[in-house]
């Protein structure tokens, strides 16, 4: 397939290509600095243990970001994403190395809905532990 | 302690006016890893029916994340910050938010409940640009643990 996706390409069930991706201490202080979010549990190993978390953990809105490119990686239209939502379930922690995390985001059509659009529904793991507990978006295709 | 169910409904005052540079979105885009031209070269953006670079979809939060902490800094919102995880997040795109928009955030509570010990406080944003057009509504629900 090339160009963007069409409503006549999808069905209940099409399957969203895999993505894996990484994401690094260096990557979450990246993240805090283009988005505004300077929680420190983001990115001070003593202040996310002090509050009983494991470590540092990823910003849930850099993993809806991440489910969002897997997204429009495969519309090739950001555009066409018109609504998104999720639960967060579980905290990514992401260790002090130069490997981090991984966040593999899988996802289906799973309903094709009046007006064009159709909803996917998106599973987003972390070691193999779902970090978000509902992931769900509504796309308008042409 | 419990939140008051009364709360439900109230409003703020709209926020200052957000402009949208074609740097942040830039910015923001290559922090998420995404080399879409999109976000980055307006020509790109503009044959595919844009009138400049778009932003990606999740980027409505470094406009709504401090029009949401509004609610928290509410005197009768009997709210511990450090306490606070992010619950659920929610986008409505009525079009996508493109470089040089003016954007205006206001803020309204849409659920407050206490279950087992923790608050539950939904803020709702709603991003309009400064002649009202509605752009994105952003939900944000929030938990203060117990």
């Amino acid at each position: 397939m090339s160009g963007p996706v069409r409503l006549a390409d999808v069905a209940v069930g099409t399957a969203l290509p895999e993505q894996q991706y990484r994401v690094s201490r260096a990557d979450l202080v990246r993240y805090a600095g283009a988005s505004g979010d300077f929680n420190p549990i983001h990115w001070n190993e003593r202040v996310a243990t002090q509050v009983g978390l494991p470590g540092v953990i990823a910003h849930g809105m850099f993993t809806m970001a991440l489910a969002g490119r897997a997204v429009t990686d495969w519309t090739e239209d950001p555009a066409a994403l018109v609504e998104f939502q999720v639960r967060f379930g579980r905290p990514v922690p992401v260790p002090d190395d130069d490997d981090g995390a991984e966040i593999t985001v899988r996802g289906s059509v799973a309903a094709l809905l009046d007006d064009g659009r159709v909803r996917v529904d998106l599973a987003v793991t972390s070691g193999g532990e779902k970090v978000l507990s509902l992931a769900r978006v509504v796309l308008r295709l042409p | 302690m419990a939140l008051d169910r009364e709360l439900v409904g109230r409003s703020y005052p709209p926020s200052a006016v957000y402009e949208v540079g074609r740097a942040k979105i830039a910015e923001f885009a290559s922090a998420i890893g995404d080399p879409s031209p999109l976000y980055r070269d307006a020509d790109a953006a503009r044959a595919a029916g844009h009138r400049d670079v778009i932003a990606p979809p999740t980027f409505a939060i470094a406009v709504t994340l401090e029009a949401a902490m509004v609610v928290l800094q509410d005197p009768e919102v009997a709210i511990d910050y450090s306490r606070v995880v992010h619950g659920e997040q929610r986008f409505a795109h009525h079009r996508p938010i493109r470089a040089g928009d003016r954007l205006v955030a206001t803020t309204t509570i849409d659920a407050a409940r206490t279950v087992a010990g923790n608050d539950l406080l939904t803020a709702r944003v709603d991003l309009t640009t400064e002649d009202g057009e509605a752009v994105c509504t952003a939900t944000s629900m929030l938990v203060a643990r117990a």
